[in-house]
């Protein structure tokens, strides 16, 4: 057993907080190997690839955004009604206004910052709990998107098409492949094995061991494996299509995301909000800036969503975005943030939004109805996090688990009370 | 007196938790009908005693027994024991605000009639109860729109629903006003005459002295003696006496001072209560450090020393109304965490699971959260210095941690509280406020905290260190202050420091003049 977690753990570089996606990368392969089988391949053609990227691209980079708001221990349900609502503001300024499409699309994002603005005004600065300013938005920014665009749709110019459902061009010599995709998968390839010589040198560094050289190997192997075959599918498909422009994007965000959420101050004070923002204000953070921004991010990528979804649907209308704030919500869940905020990653969320796309994909695939794909999902959410808090009862890697034991465990210390809330005024009471 | 049964005799109590042993060999004898009170300091193990009795440490995690009525008794639960009779009032009541009196008294117990809540009986019996603890009020009045007196007596009346035998109260006089606590004290007399034994935990010795039949003084976590308040003409210097103890224990390492010049000043500190605006916590309070001094605070229970330490560390308590603060000669503004932080302010709180550290976090995420900047270059985190950073305070603090990455929840009181420490060490203050610096970890921890404190000290710093444990302050301050009620009530250097002139200063509005 414990032979196995070495493994796991020098596999995945991780620590207790990477377990859970441990767990959904597992589920991820197994339910693209079942489809895989269930569909007779068609899951891993190129063109179902192509198509789950661009399908789904949207619904990750609202996954970005709401990783953060949940770790920063807020949730934003308005992202579906802003998405939609940005969607016919760049469509109507586009038609009425004949604004060209680069112009438009930075207009889209000061729209998607100027309701995010609004939104973290509240949150932040008034203490309305998030749930509330955002479901109040949810209701604002879709009967917003009906009046502007008087629930109709409403056509969007080709070049505004581009970052929804272009591709990357051919170029070069004809090798029977979209070259430039295959040059973005030699850079992937090039980039991991940057990663993970750096991430040894950084260990010997620090004077720790470094995981064994096989294990790096392996690992190496493995994600240069993944990529290999995902860049000759997304290359080798269709003439004239690629990994879509959105995936692009939603690659560039990841990327960038990820890093900002694990390298930087920035990031960091975020994690230190959701975990105890009691803590992190008497530690210098500023509490209402980080709230602040968090939601004002959240509706910036919402709004980027909202123009990839018209792009690719080439049209705007009052429909766009129904229900995304809880696809996007689930997928964040299902690749292992906490409800109560200060634990999740970029990365999980992808994975969790990606089995969430997959299992979507296939399901439509097999011609099982929208009904049914809807009640499948349901129950995916739902065993996937009951499984992370059976696991944390049976005392397994447990998160909460080990925080409510150590609450448990210093009895005579004082019952945790904060001097400044309402309910114990008096200087907190020492026991005994 | 004396003749009377024995209701409840508790036998060798025994209690440990990791690292801690709260309660040790703790013997307790209570007789029917009387009043007994149990002092001692904070932290003495009044309460984890009291827990014990009312089950909240079910039967198993202590040694020791308890008879009670004659027969050995094994609560599993608080359920059990208030089925026996012995219902406990704790310092945070127990009620519902947005409820009627009558609906708090009967919470849990509703009287049924067919299945419903029958309120006309309820009614009924509120009022009886409300009469024999003196409550004058409608009984459908809510509990938030009564006083925190009345609330205290709503808590006693839903105690006497339950048909208690054993009355406990916590600290019932501690939020409560002259009027309501001498109504209290009188309203425990009056039960005692029919026969209710009452035990009472105070720090107010005047009272406990003035209505307690017996008392048990216990101290770190051992039964000092038992007092016959009659016989043995007890007073409150003699309860002192027992509380604090005669000897200071070679606890404290070694340490000569080496103290400079005033570098610190706070004049005219007025701060409010967040949300009561005529209730002041901190009154026009002053004072000074030097640079290498170690001060200490005193004072009890809401006297107002962390609202005090909060309210200087970038107003992050209560509502500032006035004062100044001087650093080097020249004042400085703290109107944020940043600022302080900036202007060499460290604060370690009382309280560091709730406020102090982010649970979530490994050791060294932990040890660079109050200044990331000193890791960082243009917000990009370097982990490799973070790393080394968090080795080298392993190392010096001697944290005991398999490695920085662990999580903080994983290591003990005292290596969390190193961890805090470091964290505010790694910030480079000037002035360190450490607030309660020892609550709650074990003896040679302790001794090793003393000792970082002392050598913060030896760097020139100052270092100012709130605790309610008198033996502490005095083992290891250069100088002391006392508060009581939000006033700075005495000034005692070290040479004068001694417990029952601090404990007087500490419970007396009276200013002291300094010996």
């Amino acid at each position: 057993m414990s032979r196995i977690k070495d493994l796991q753990k020098n596999l995945f570089g991780g620590t207790t907080s990477n377990a859970r996606q441990f767990g959904m990368i597992f589920t991820l392969v197994a339910i693209v190997l079942l489809f895989q089988i269930w569909t007779d391949g068609l899951t891993l053609t190129s063109g179902n690839l192509i198509a789950v990227a661009a399908q789904y691209s949207y619904i990750l980079i609202l996954a970005i955004g709401m990783l953060m708001v949940i770790v920063a221990g807020h949730i934003d349900l308005s992202v579906g009604s802003i998405a939609a609502f940005t969607g016919i503001v760049v469509a109507k300024a586009m038609q009425e206004f004949a604004i060209p499409w680069p112009p438009a699309i930075v207009l889209g994002l000061v729209v998607g910052a100027l309701i995010g603005a609004w939104q973290g005004f509240w949150v932040a600065y008034v203490g309305v709990p998030a749930f509330i300013v955002t479901l109040a938005g949810m209701l604002l920014f879709r009967g917003g998107n009906q009046y502007i665009g008087n629930a109709d749709t409403v056509p969007v110019p080709t070049g505004f098409r581009q970052i929804g459902a272009g591709f990357l061009p051919e170029v070069g010599p004809n090798t029977g492949y979209n070259n430039l995709t295959l040059l973005l998968g030699l850079a992937a390839c090039v980039g991991v094995v940057w990663r993970e010589w750096k991430a040894r040198r950084t260990r010997r560094e620090m004077n720790a061991d470094a995981a064994p050289m096989w294990i790096s190997a392996l690992r190496l192997a493995v994600m240069v494996g993944v990529i290999v075959f995902a860049t000759l599918r997304f290359a080798g498909g269709r003439v004239g299509t690629s990994l879509p422009i959105s995936g692009i994007i939603l690659i560039a965000l990841v990327l960038a995301y990820s890093f900002y959420t694990r390298n930087t101050v920035g990031g960091r004070h975020i994690y230190a909000v959701g975990g105890n923002a009691r803590a992190a204000e008497l530690s210098g953070v500023k509490l209402k800036r980080v709230n602040f921004m968090v939601m004002l991010n959240m509706s910036v990528l919402a709004a980027l969503a909202g123009m990839i979804f018209v792009a690719r649907s080439a049209a705007s209308g009052p429909q766009d975005g129904l229900n995304w704030e809880l696809d996007a919500i689930a997928a964040v869940f299902i690749g292992g943030a906490a409800v109560s905020g200060g634990l999740g990653t970029i990365s999980g969320s992808i994975v969790g939004g990606l089995v969430m796309a997959l299992l979507n994909n296939g399901l439509q695939l097999e011609g099982v109805g929208i009904d049914k794909v809807q009640m499948i999902k349901g129950l995916v959410l739902l065993l996937a996090v009951a499984l992370d808090v059976y696991n944390k009862k049976q005392g397994r890697f447990s998160i909460i688990g080990s925080l409510l034991r150590q609450f448990r465990r210093d009895g005579p210390a004082s019952p945790p009370s904060d001097p400044g809330s309402a309910t114990t005024p008096d200087k907190a009471r020492v026991a005994g | 007196m004396t003749d009377a049964p024995v209701l409840l005799e508790m036998r060798s109590i025994t209690k440990t938790f990791p690292g801690v042993t709260a309660l040790a060999d703790v013997n307790l004898v209570v007789r029917a009908g009387e009043i007994h009170a149990i002092c001692g300091e904070n932290g003495a193990g009044k309460s984890t005693l009291m827990k014990v009795l009312s089950g909240v440490h079910p039967h198993g995690t202590y040694s020791g027994g308890i008879l009670y009525q004659g027969e050995e008794v094994r609560f599993g639960g608080i359920r059990a024991s208030e089925q026996a009779g012995i219902v406990i009032i704790h310092q945070e009541l127990a009620l519902v605000p947005g409820m009627s009196i009558t609906e708090n008294i009967f919470l849990g117990n509703e009287p049924r009639r067919r299945g419903a809540i029958d309120w006309k009986a309820a009614q009924r019996r509120a009022l009886e109860l409300m009469e024999l603890v003196g409550l004058q009020e409608d009984p459908d009045t809510l509990i938030k729109d009564i006083g925190v007196g009345k609330q205290q007596l709503v808590e006693i009346a839903k105690a006497f629903a339950k048909d208690v035998k054993l009355l406990i109260l916590d600290e019932p006089t501690a939020a409560l006003n002259e009027a309501d606590s001498r109504h209290l004290l009188d309203l425990l007399r009056g039960f005692r005459d029919r026969g209710i034994t009452s035990i009472i935990i105070s720090h107010k010795l005047n009272e406990i002295a003035a209505v307690a039949d017996f008392i048990t003084i216990l101290r770190d976590g051992r039964t000092i003696e038992s007092l016959d308040v009659r016989a043995d003409g007890v007073n409150e210097d003699r309860i002192v006496r027992g509380m604090v103890g005669r000897e200071l224990s070679s606890r404290f390492p070694e340490h000569t001072p080496h103290i400079g010049e005033v570098f610190f000043e706070v004049r005219d500190w007025t701060v409010r209560h967040p949300i009561s605006a005529d209730r002041l916590v901190c009154k026009g309070s002053g004072f000074t450090v030097r640079r290498g001094e170690i001060v200490g605070f005193a004072g009890l229970m809401g006297a107002g020393r962390t609202e005090l330490a909060m309210s200087l560390f970038g107003r992050s308590y209560g509502v500032h109304l006035s004062g100044q603060v001087f650093k080097d000669g020249k004042e400085i503004q703290l109107r944020s965490v940043a600022e302080a932080i900036r202007h060499g302010l460290a604060y370690v709180s009382e309280d560091r699971k709730a406020i102090g550290l982010n649970l979530l976090d490994d050791v060294k995420t932990s040890m660079v959260a109050a200044k990331p900047s000193k890791i960082s270059t243009y917000g990009v985190i370097d982990p490799v210095l973070e790393h080394r950073v968090a080795e080298e305070y392993r190392e010096s603090l001697r944290i005991k941690t398999p490695s920085v990455d662990e999580g903080v929840t994983k290591l003990s009181g005292g290596n969390q509280q190193k961890v805090v420490l470091a964290k505010w060490m790694f910030t480079d203050p000037d002035l360190l406020i450490l607030d309660e610096p020892t609550r709650g970890i074990d003896v040679g921890a302790k001794y090793e905290i003393y000792g970082i404190i002392q050598k913060l000290a030896d760097q020139g710093k100052g270092v100012i260190v709130i605790s309610s444990e008198l033996p502490e302050l005095i083992g290891l301050c250069d100088r002391i202050y006392t508060v009581f009620e939000g006033t700075i009530t005495g000034d005692v250097p070290r040479r004068d420091a001694d417990p029952e002139l601090l404990m007087k200063q500490m419970t007396s509005t009276k200013k002291t003049p300094t010996p």
